[in-house]
């Protein structure tokens, strides 16, 4: 079907030159520019984060300083989420297979999405640089007045970053969208598109409208800090509260960007490991847009005890229990798609499989903080904690990484060591379960988050989680380590080593530079396995 | 309990109890569909295994009941979560009428308490066992967060407003007090504790203060003659400021038409912006006080406004 792959030319081997990577507008080269970037900063956020397990290893917190951890958990959490979930799935294999999946041979604006990557490690070198000139210790939320006035660290240069990298969340978006609408290949109805699309759709959606709403409330902060005009600070005349609406109207909508890329990609998996049409493909698709519109009237529930009125707390935690049902949707759908199916336990399922199960565990749990009177108690608690890491790495990490296994042939060409993959999505989800599942207890116990030291009572359990997260750093080594021996020792993959449907598997691995040889033309419906009763007529 | 490994936190007021109860109903729920979901997925795993590397799916029908059923089942569930929460969250952010009310100020990494009677304490808050408490929070700086777990109360205490939270201990003991909303460098230090004590220790306890326990109400009296407050606003000469007697908790009629009631939030805001709400009939006279005055004293002149009782007689009836 395809010729070998030492001969052929693709968009990898079309010129080996660092100014043909670095100048390059292939929306695949761009995503793996963007694949090697977050897993650096995952890598620096992942080293922040086993410091601080470290530290709460002893009630006293006998590692590190307050001050330093106080920087530590403020580093971690604004680098895993704006320079590490919010581009993962949508930037690496958003860019890589929007286009493939739609037919098109790019995205609408290649220059502007060479420059979204150019903007991202902008703003990634200003957050980098705050962090190397003493770091910032306000919390990745940004609360007034202590992030405005009282704080004493690099809080300007950090909102700099974070000012800077959302243009590439917006840009991205941007192009994504028009892609989606312009670029499809004929035959390509909206309907006849991966769900993973649709999840990239609303996506965009969130990136062009929330992260306005980000910026200006980063340039409000920079305004008050540096020239004390009272915005946020009561003593300038400014209001608090004011601050945490602007943010959270783009920070929890930001939080179904982290997790609705995750379930585009479990769409794609699930039909193809069990060898079945998706099951209620019209209700998960259009979930997706529910999730993304709904999820911009639902960020007062940050705010139940922040003396934010108790009328306007009903109406939020109405809405958050509104935009959990589209959740529940997909997850049911996901399950009903197994029945009858013919499964296989690959390691894309198997990350599937974790992820379905981590997101229903996160977003039950999401139902306690939603619930008005339970928030009080668990609100900025360590429930809270472990609730949001089964979401954001339960969910959102496991389904980068299935992500990546899946696509992984189709990427590089190479087929990744099956065993190996199969022990690394086994040992992440033990592992993650040992450490998140103690602070749900932690949680309900009392321990605040965002503590250095803790009563003696918690040692137990921090030391339980701490473990856990020893476990969790072997299952998200073994697959860096083997998927960059794959890329040198592995055998060849194929075009289509799962027997999936998907334009991107009708092209050969890894596809030419201009995606298709012949622009395809679509006449059927995605996830179109044949079933058993085809084969009897 | 389990010394080395509790698994859930001392229950210690009538708050709690409720909230335990919800919290029963959540894990509930979440345990059914957790068990669901993952039952189905290793069931259908398993029986639905791929055995032979042609092997194909079977052709499943898509019910549109089964979509309906899914989606409406769960949020039965939910609505009767809302529910619940909603009227928790009701009966844990309205204080009773009577009881105790303590003032706490918050600051950069410490709570001030101050009794009614006088005592005021650090870190430390004493209370007597079975009275409902009143606690009116305000912070000197950024955002805190009082929360006692063992009573599952929690509420941010911010600059420039007064919040309040509310409960009733049931059990004699001490409990932490832990600053839940992060505020700096020492965030983690910004503890305490909440000792309950039975009634007659309290009436012992309070009056162990020492020399230093002048009632907030008292020192909130030399405050209004020291600031020369009582030159306008004395209740045997109107005229220049309406009188202040059994003004607070009622309705205020305003120049604009509106009426307002006298709370906490309304006596701050009349001392340190006076202009923003005018007493009906009255010119805008008053100077603002806005950096004359700590926090605490703010709350002294307060309890000093609250302490005022009514004029004799029938006009004093609204």
């Amino acid at each position: 079907m395809s010729t070998p792959a030492a001969t052929r030319k693709h968009y990898l081997n079309a010129d080996f030159s660092l100014k043909s990577w670095l100048l390059t507008t292939d929306h695949k080269r761009i995503a793996l520019l963007y694949l090697f970037s977050v897993l650096v900063f995952f890598s620096l956020g992942a080293v922040f984060a086993a410091i601080m397990r470290l530290n709460l290893l002893t009630p006293q917190g006998d590692l590190v300083q307050a001050e330093t951890y106080n920087k530590l958990f403020t580093m971690h959490g604004l680098i895993m989420i704006f320079f590490f979930l919010i581009p993962s799935i949508p930037a690496v294999l958003g860019n890589f297979l929007i286009p493939i999946m739609i037919g098109a041979r790019d995205v609408a604006f290649p220059r502007l999405n060479l420059a979204s990557w150019y903007i991202f490690v902008l703003g990634g070198l200003f957050t980098i640089s705050a962090a190397l000139s003493g770091g910032v210790d306000t919390g990745w939320t940004f609360y007034t007045p202590f992030s405005s006035i009282y704080s004493t660290s690099h809080v300007a240069l950090t909102v700099a970053g974070i000012f800077v990298v959302g243009f590439s969340s917006i840009l991205t978006g941007l192009n994504f969208m028009v892609t989606i609408h312009t670029m499809r290949a004929p035959g390509m109805t909206w309907f006849r598109m991966p769900l993973f699309i649709w999840s990239m759709y609303a996506t965009s959606l969130i990136f062009i409208l929330g992260t306005p709403v980000l910026a200006i409330s980063l340039v409000l902060i920079g305004v008050e800090r540096l020239l004390h005009l009272g915005i946020f600070d009561p003593r300038l005349g400014g209001d608090p509260l004011l601050f945490q609406h602007l943010f959270w109207f783009y920070s929890h909508p930001a939080v179904y960007v982290m997790i609705l890329p995750g379930m585009g990609v479990v769409s794609e998996i699930i039909p193809c490991f069990a060898r079945k049409k998706i099951f209620g493909y019209h209700f998960i698709a259009f979930s997706s847009l529910a999730i993304a519109v709904i999820g911009f009237l639902v960020w007062g529930h940050h705010m139940f005890v922040s003396g934010q009125s108790v009328y306007a707390g009903m109406a939020f935690s109405a809405l958050s229990f509104l935009v959990a049902v589209p959740s529940a949707i997909k997850v049911f759908n996901w399950t009903a798609t197994l029945y009858g199916g013919a499964v296989s336990f690959d390691t894309p399922m198997l990350y599937a499989f974790g992820f379905i199960g981590l997101f229903t565990i996160g977003g039950l749990t999401g139902l306690f903080l939603a619930t008005l009177g339970m928030d009080i108690h668990v609100h900025d608690t360590y429930f809270v904690i472990a609730h949001f890491h089964y979401i954001m790495v339960g969910s959102a990490v496991m389904g980068f990484l299935g992500g990546l296994h899946y696509w992984w042939p189709k990427i590089t060409g190479k087929m990744y060591p099956e065993a190996w993959g199969r022990v690394a999505a086994l040992i992440g989800f033990i592992g993650f379960n040992l450490t998140f599942f103690p602070q749900f207890i932690l949680g309900y116990l009392g321990m605040p988050r965002r503590y250095h030291m803790y009563p003696p009572e918690f040692q137990t359990l921090n030391v339980l989680s701490t473990a856990g997260a020893s476990i969790l750093g072997v299952g998200y080594l073994l697959p860096l380590l083997y998927l960059l021996w794959s890329l040198r020792y592995a055998p060849a993959a194929g075009a289509n080593p799962w027997g999936a449907t998907g334009l991107e598997w009708q092209t050969p691995s890894p596809p030419p530079t201009e995606n298709f040889e012949q622009v395809p033309v679509v006449g059927e419906e995605p996830y179109t396995y044949p079933t058993m009763e085809a084969e009897v007529v | 309990m389990w010394r080395d490994l509790p698994l859930f936190p001392p229950q210690a007021s009538t708050f709690a109890v409720r909230e335990d109860a919800l919290f029963f109903y959540l894990v509930a729920v979440t345990v059914v569909f957790v068990a669901l979901i993952f039952g189905l997925i290793l069931y259908f795993a398993i029986r639905y295994r791929r055995r032979t590397p042609e092997q194909r799916a079977r052709h499943v029908p898509e019910p549109m009941g089964l979509e309906i059923a899914w989606s409406v089942i769960p949020f039965g569930f939910m609505v009767v979560m809302f529910v619940w929460g909603a009227w928790l969250f009701f009966y844990a952010y309205n204080p009773p009428a009577g009881g105790i009310e303590i003032a706490v100020v918050a600051k950069q990494w410490m709570w001030k308490v101050q009794h009614p009677e006088g005592r005021r304490e650090i870190n430390q808050l004493h209370i007597p066992v079975g009275v409902p408490v009143k606690l009116t929070m305000t912070s000197e700086d950024v955002i805190h967060s009082f929360f006692v777990p063992a009573f599952r109360i929690k509420r941010d205490v911010l600059p420039g407003r007064y919040t309040s939270i509310w409960f009733d201990a049931t059990q004699i003991g001490s409990y932490h007090l832990f600053c839940a909303q992060y505020c700096g460098t020492q965030h983690a230090g910004m503890t305490g504790e909440v000792v309950v004590m039975s009634q007659p220790d309290y009436e012992r306890w309070l009056q162990g203060g020492g020399a230093d326990t002048t009632a907030p109400a008292a020192a909130g009296e030399a405050l209004f003659r020291g600031l020369g407050c009582a030159s306008c606003h004395a209740a045997d000469r109107p005229g220049q400021a309406p009188s202040l007697a059994g003004v607070f908790g009622r309705p205020v009629q305003l120049s604009g038409g509106k009426t307002v009631t006298a709370d906490e939030a309304y006596v701050r805001e009349s001392i340190l912006t006076p202009q923003a709400k005018l007493v009906a009939g009255y010119g805008p006279i008053m100077p603002t006080f806005k950096g004359l005055l700590t926090e605490e004293q703010l709350l002294d002149l307060i309890a000093y406004i609250k302490s005022l009782q009514p004029p004799a007689g029938p006009q004093a009836k609204p």
